[in-house]
């Protein structure tokens, strides 16, 4: 392997940790405050990319479109937390898991009702439709975009959880949520807030994959998989986590369809293994939180 | 269900069970054809397209009084995709909704667990999915007919084409099932014969369309032509990344398959220059009559264009019909017979025949090249094509290799 070989594959794994981080920030937030596994993330993702798809349509503009249709998706997850998940608080994990799990298919058969059964296309602006050359190898630039918009909403999180008075509230409502109510701070709200932010950045990961590979309704199914994955490599509920353990299996993904692209899938599930084996509740994960 | 509704029904099936051979004599019941197909699931759009063909098929043997003096019924039933759901509906549509025939299938697993079915209740089945098992044993049958194309005569026919036409130095990416391993094999082979080289054939796990991995090592390599087999979706999400890495401007890229509805969700842009082949392409109705009659038929009954996919399903209730008048019979070993012994059909394209050996079809296949934006013709005229490979039945293995004595 010549060293300019490696820097490209280390680069386009880096480049593939931050769709997983993204999509794994999402899942890992609404874990780590309300304790649901949102099996309708992948769905989530999916439909992110279909408003992308109607609102450029709609407006002609892709920018619009990238800046409305994860708000749209993260409305819709407003809905769904109020009208569905809110119901099955306080009861085993399982009966979330089944409910988003039902609501992701449910989702899939709806979209292709309204946009058909073939995929769509939705394509990057011009002005990010071209490959540069980065010297070691020829990369696309919307792959660049894409990397520079997931720096930018981590950024922006951190603020908005480390720096504002509803973050703190989160952060609290996360580590002791009783102590939060007898303060008298209204968590419901909170957790409505938090869940539509997840679903949002499905939402947002679902509209920048779009033009990388394909719109169409079962796009989520495999992602939401391999999003779990980073999750509980990361640690259940921890955002850190969540981005170590992306970028992580990002490059276990390159790095092994480099070698040997036969085991480029397996390998995913091997590091899963090896993490747990060595510290149960992932990398940066804590005790106790899925009992 | 009330009391006396309940009374009603039972009365009738009590009547239906000590009668039913003079119930089934003295009602002119419809000849029924069960169909599993993955309505919902990723090859949504593939089915769609073949319930079309289908349904067109049995209304047009109804409108010239059906076969044998009866009206034809297609029952189609959601495989979902899944074997074990393919096999259970296969073995409901001969048990409770008594179907004398089938025909179906779209993914090659799939067909074989509705194959497992017939088989054990000796139902005739037309496979209308691309598959090299199905016609080959174990999974072979007397009364299992293969209608559509398979991946070595595919493969052979666009390898030999491509090998010669556009380059001699191959990288190969395949879908890591059953459908991609059999491309990827075929094609090797194909390609070395020619003398050409295999850089690499890399797989990838399908329905999971991430292909950024693969591509630096591909960039590095400078093959002339790069073969994608990835299904349906997988296919429009490879072409975008590797267009996306540069990879269009010096390498040809070829797949084992144009399928319309993929084209379309990919756009003219994407497909432009990519070259595949099909069974089908709507625009033969310019050159083959019976093509024209096909595609103005479906036009006119659901105002789009049929596909390859939409064409054997057509073809597969044609055929049930034209053995069961040809036999006289609805008995499926008596249609088995009567269509090996009359091989030779053509339902909506070029002279295809059945194999007695192996109860393979025949048949044309054309190789397609996606036209540039500015030269598509209409919604669906995406594509253009390039050469005709004529059918032979050398393009498949002998029936001694595929373990006919």
């Amino acid at each position: 392997m010549s060293a300019s070989a490696l820097a490209a594959q280390l680069f386009t794994g880096l480049v593939l940790g931050g769709l997983f981080v993204l999509l794994a920030i999402g899942l890992s937030l609404i874990f780590g405050l309300l304790t649901v596994v949102n099996f309708a993330h992948g769905s989530l993702y999916m439909l992110g990319a279909y408003f992308g798809f109607f609102l450029l349509g709609l407006t002609g503009s892709f920018w619009v479109a990238l800046a409305l249709a994860p708000l749209m998706v993260g409305v819709f997850g407003l809905l769904v937390e109020r009208f569905l998940v809110r119901r099955l608080y306080g009861r085993s994990i399982d009966d979330p898991l089944l409910l988003t799990f039902g609501l992701s298919l449910v989702l899939v058969e709806a979209v292709k009702l309204v946009w058909g059964k073939v995929g769509l296309t939705l394509d990057p602006p011009r002005e990010l439709g071209a490959a540069v050359n980065l010297g070691f190898m020829t990369f696309p630039v919307y792959r660049l975009f894409v990397i520079a918009v997931t720096a930018l909403v981590l950024l922006a999180l951190w603020l908005f959880l480390e720096r504002t008075n509803v973050g703190l509230v989160i952060r609290a409502g996360s580590r002791d949520p009783l102590m939060v109510r007898a303060l008298g701070i209204d968590l419901g709200r909170i957790w409505l807030v938090v869940f539509g932010i997840g679903t949002g950045l499905a939402g947002l990961a679902g509209i920048l994959a779009g033009p990388m590979r394909g719109v169409y309704a079962e796009m989520g199914v495999t992602i939401v998989i391999e999003s779990f994955v980073v999750v509980v490599v990361g640690g259940m509920g921890s955002l850190v986590g969540a981005i170590v353990a992306g970028v992580l299996i990002g490059e276990v993904v390159s790095l092994t369809t480099f070698v040997a692209p036969k085991l480029a899938e397996i390998m995913v599930f091997v590091v899963m293994a090896l993490v747990l084996l060595v510290r149960p509740s992932g990398l940066f994960g804590e005790a106790g939180l899925l009992e | 269900m009330d009391r006396r509704a309940f009374l009603g029904t039972a009365t009738a099936a009590a009547a239906a069970l000590a009668f039913p051979a003079v119930l089934r004599a003295q009602t002119r019941d419809p000849v029924k054809i069960g169909f599993p197909i993955p309505l919902t699931g990723p090859f949504g759009a593939i089915a769609e397209d073949m319930q079309r063909g289908a349904t067109l098929a049995m209304e047009q043997v109804n409108a010239r009084g059906g076969v044998l003096g009866r009206k034809l019924e297609v029952l189609f039933r959601d495989d979902q995709l899944k074997p074990a759901v393919g096999a259970q509906r296969t073995k409901e549509l001969i048990e409770n909704d008594r179907v004398q025939f089938v025909v179906g299938g779209i993914a090659a697993h799939v067909q074989m667990a509705i194959n497992e079915q017939t088989k054990k209740a000796g139902v005739l089945f037309i496979s209308v999915s691309q598959s090299d098992e199905i016609s080959a044993k174990p999974d072979t049958s007397p009364i299992t007919f293969h209608e559509a194309l398979n991946p070595t005569i595919t493969g052979r026919a666009m390898a030999a084409w491509a090998v010669q036409n556009l380059g001699k130095r191959w990288w190969i990416v395949y879908a890591d099932y059953a459908w991609g391993k059999q491309n990827n094999a075929v094609f090797s082979d194909i390609i070395k014969k020619h003398g050409g080289t295999v850089l690499e054939s890399t797989p990838y796990p399908l329905g999971n369309p991430e292909f950024s991995a693969h591509l630096p090592k591909i960039q590095a390599a400078r093959p002339e032509v790069l073969l994608s087999v990835a299904p349906g979706a997988d296919s429009v999400a490879f072409l975008k990344q590797a267009i996306s890495f540069g990879l269009k401007k010096d390498v040809k890229l070829v797949q084992p398959l144009h399928i319309l509805p993929y084209n379309r969700q990919g756009g003219a842009e994407l497909f432009s220059d990519v070259y595949g082949a099909t069974s089908f392409y709507w625009e033969l109705e310019d050159t083959i009559p019976q093509a024209k009659s096909f595609v103005e038929a479906f036009r006119k009954r659901f105002n789009t264009v049929p596909d390859a996919y939409g064409s054997y399903g057509y073809s597969g209730i044609h055929e049930v019909a034209r053995g069961v008048a040809v036999a006289k019979s609805l008995d499926s070993e008596a249609v088995a017979k009567a269509l090996r012994a009359n091989p030779t059909y053509s339902h909506y394209k070029s002279k295809q025949w059945w194999r007695a050996c192996d109860n393979k079809a025949f048949q044309d296949l054309w190789i397609t090249r996606g036209r540039p934006a500015s030269a598509v013709r209409g919604d669906w005229g995406l594509l253009e094509i390039i050469a005709r490979i004529p059918a032979n039945e050398e393009l498949d293995r002998t029936c001694a290799e595929k373990g006919h004595a």
